[in-house]
């Protein structure tokens, strides 16, 4: 094992030879040094490729951030139908690293794939790719083609005995077949709603049979982490965040792209060395560390290491790897309203929580916009997100309560300040006495759609029920 | 012509909450084969995908996928011809066929212009871009322009998906270039695709560390 020492500089491995032309073609691929890893892999027995996992501390990059060995432990043993679904959904907003992977390298996925089968023991696969993703799907289509005339996928490969099939499957465009349970449906031919967990899908997923599942960039890290040692890559990044990883920067930053990091560098040198950083003469108001699921953090956050635990501890988290960055030229007000409704959008509406909470928050927001609102509103909006976090299958609605959350607590005066002239503007006075005004005015007089939504719930405003709305709200 | 996605008043997605059941009606069953005429080239596309899965249902998004590029849309004949070929009810396919984006289930242009309005796209102009091809789109009816929800891109903020390509970014000025280049059947904005672009990362395309495979590391 290569000594410590060696672990300097600038550690690229999956952006290695990307650009390269021809790459996405078994020949290039291979000339590269392509699926050298898998003749390693299959020299060793699953076990041991197993325990390379495990010592290289892989945490899934989908947005969970579970450790990969672990989630491959999971899966029983023996002979029985066992299936591996590689999730190639990228629907978080702002991510955009898988696509380039796929794009790209496609080559280096499906190696992953085979590798991870065969530790796994598995012999059927699936790669589950978003609708939208069509060039994507073609050059995975071409690179699977290829791969299986050289017998990478297919019976007995290589000789080993192992044998895999690998079938790429199309979406139709859902955010949530991003969700596991929801892709496992939608991957059965179904509407794309989230299951009851447990079962989990390591015991019960596709066709009811043990699943694994993980994210392209996940499965894209096997190779090079087989090729150079589970122990050499886990002294990559800091202690329980291994590795490189690939981030997606976007919104206000002057060079917005895909750029791979050594976990645990500070998030300043991504947003601003790396992508440039905001436009001349503008400041970092906010920026969501990992896709808009995630807890905003502020300009005082840009020193925060960029690894999952130290996001985890800033109250926010890593998730899909995505740095959205909003500038001071941007009303929260907008960026909240954006994230809102895209929730609503996505909701699948098989909880009540997030199907409701999730509706009434872009109604509430929609409200401050438009002049109607009172600083009450903004309590009830906190309430309402208190509510959908942790009573649903899966976390869509609490993709939305978290970062709505963390907006609300960390630019409660901006909102107040909006609320207050936005109702000047209309003529509806200060918020002073907001209660009584709220009650002269007839909360839900303006919009016939809130009335109809009202009218159907039978039941009064969300918050407006017993307690004090809010009160369960204790800051961030 | 630009149509949201069609929403229950609520926001969601559950289809037919807003209509009323006709209960008169026995529900369809699985169509027959021998009246249900089917193309020769669909059938085989469906069936290739059926034996992809181990279980048939799995094919239901490729083959309306399959049955929309041959009938423009999801419309009741796709949705009884992929029934017949699948052996599902037509009121299985349609519950599918509404769940999902790109599914449609009204008839629209041939030519898809999907504007991501998304948070990042939407910060870098977005709104703007979509209300300028919506306005310049306006009485065609070989467009079917929506506001698409993150696609995937935001490197290339604000973009758009035109019948598939990705280019970005793009201003308003490009709307009637981007049109035009739809119209003649010509490529689209050559210069904005995707798929041109390279890795942004100034380290990508460096091997420094640590020692690959075909150098004979580790």
């Amino acid at each position: 094992m290569a000594a410590a020492a060696e672990v300097t500089g600038r550690p690229i491995l999956l952006f290695a030879d990307i650009d390269e032309p021809g790459l996405r073609t078994l020949e290039v691929y291979a000339r590269r040094g392509g699926y050298e890893s898998l003749r390693k892999a299959l020299a060793m027995t699953p076990e041991q490729v197993l325990s390379q996992l495990e010592a290289s501390g892989l945490r899934g990059r989908g947005g969970a951030g579970f450790a990969m060995g672990k989630k491959v432990s999971f899966l029983p043993k023996g002979a029985m139908d066992k299936y591996l679904v590689c999730n190639a959904d990228e629907s978080e907003p702002g991510t955009f690293k898988d696509r380039e992977l796929m794009q790209k390298t496609p080559h280096t996925l499906i190696e992953g794939i085979v590798i991870a089968s065969y530790a796994a023991g598995v012999n059927r696969s699936f790669i589950y790719i978003r609708g939208e993703y069509a060039l994507q799907a073609a050059m995975l289509d071409e690179a699977l083609a290829e791969a299986r005339a050289a017998g990478y996928i297919g019976e007995d490969i290589l000789g080993s005995g192992h044998s895999l099939s690998l079938v790429l499957h199309r979406g139709a465009g859902a955010y949530i077949c991003g969700e596991e349970t929801g892709l496992l449906d939608s991957l059965e031919g179904k509407r794309g709603n989230p299951r009851l967990k447990p079962p989990f899908p390591a015991n019960q997923g596709l066709y009811q049979g043990p699943t694994l599942i993980n994210n392209v960039e996940t499965l894209a890290t096997v190779p090079a982490i087989v090729a150079i040692g589970g122990e050499q890559y886990a002294k990559l990044g800091v202690e329980t965040s291994t590795g490189t990883k690939l981030v997606s920067v976007s919104g206000h930053v002057k060079r917005p792209g895909n750029y791979e990091i050594e976990l645990g560098i500070p998030s300043r040198e991504i947003i601003y060395g790396l992508a440039g950083g905001p436009p001349q003469g503008r400041e970092v108001k906010c920026w969501f560390p990992g896709g808009s699921s995630s807890p905003v953090l502020t300009a005082a956050d840009l020193d925060i290491p960029y690894d999952f635990d130290s996001l985890a501890k800033a109250r926010s988290m890593l998730g899909s790897g995505a740095i959205i960055v909003v500038d001071d030229s941007t009303p929260i007000l907008d960026v909240a309203l954006k994230v809102a409704k895209f929730y609503r959008h996505e909701s699948c509406g098989k909880c009540t929580p997030c199907r409701e909470g999730t509706n009434w928050t872009v109604k509430m927001l929609e409200r401050i916009a438009s002049g109607e609102a009172t600083p009450m509103d903004l309590e009830i909006m906190a309430s309402v997100q208190e509510h959908i976090i942790g009573n649903c299958l899966c976390v869509l609605g609490d993709a939305m309560a978290m970062p709505i959350g963390s907006m609300i607590a960390k630019f409660r005066e901006e909102f107040e300040a909006h609320i207050e002239s936005a109702r000047l503007a209309r003529g509806l006075g200060g918020a002073a006495g907001s209660d009584a005004a709220l009650a002269a005015q007839g909360a839900f007089s303006e919009h016939p759609e809130t009335q109809l939504a009202h009218r159907g719930t039978g039941d009064q405003a969300p918050g407006a029920h017993e307690g004090a709305p809010g009160t369960h709200r204790g800051g961030a | 012509m630009t149509q949201q996605v069609r929403r229950f008043e609520h926001g969601s997605r559950v289809p037919g909450w807003d209509r009323a059941a006709d209960l008169e009606k026995d529900p369809a069953l699985v169509p027959d084969p021998d009246s249900t005429l089917v193309p020769a080239a669909l059938r085989e596309e469906i069936e290739a995908h059926m034996a992809d899965y181990p279980e048939r249902r799995s094919a239901a998004l490729p083959a309306l996928a399959a049955a929309q590029r041959v009938h423009g849309w999801c419309s009741p004949e796709a949705i009884e011809q992929v029934a017949c070929v699948m052996r599902v009810t037509p009121g299985y396919l349609e519950s599918v066929a509404s769940f999902y984006d790109m599914l449609e289930t009204t008839p629209v242009g041939r030519h898809s212009v999907y504007v991501c309005t998304n948070i990042s796209c939407s910060l870098c102009g977005a709104d703007e871009l979509y209300a300028a091809v919506q306005e310049a789109a306006a009485g065609d009816a070989d467009f079917n322009v929506r506001a698409f929800e993150c696609l995937g891109a935001c490197d290339i903020a604000p973009m758009a998906s035109v019948d598939g390509v990705y280019v970005g970014p793009l201003t308003p000025a490009d709307v009637p270039e981007l049109l035009d280049d739809v119209r003649a059947g010509r490529s689209v904005l050559p210069e904005k695709q995707l798929a041109r672009r390279l890795v942004a990362d100034p380290r990508a395309n460096t091997r420094e560390f640590p020692s690959h495979p075909a150098e004979g590391g580790a």
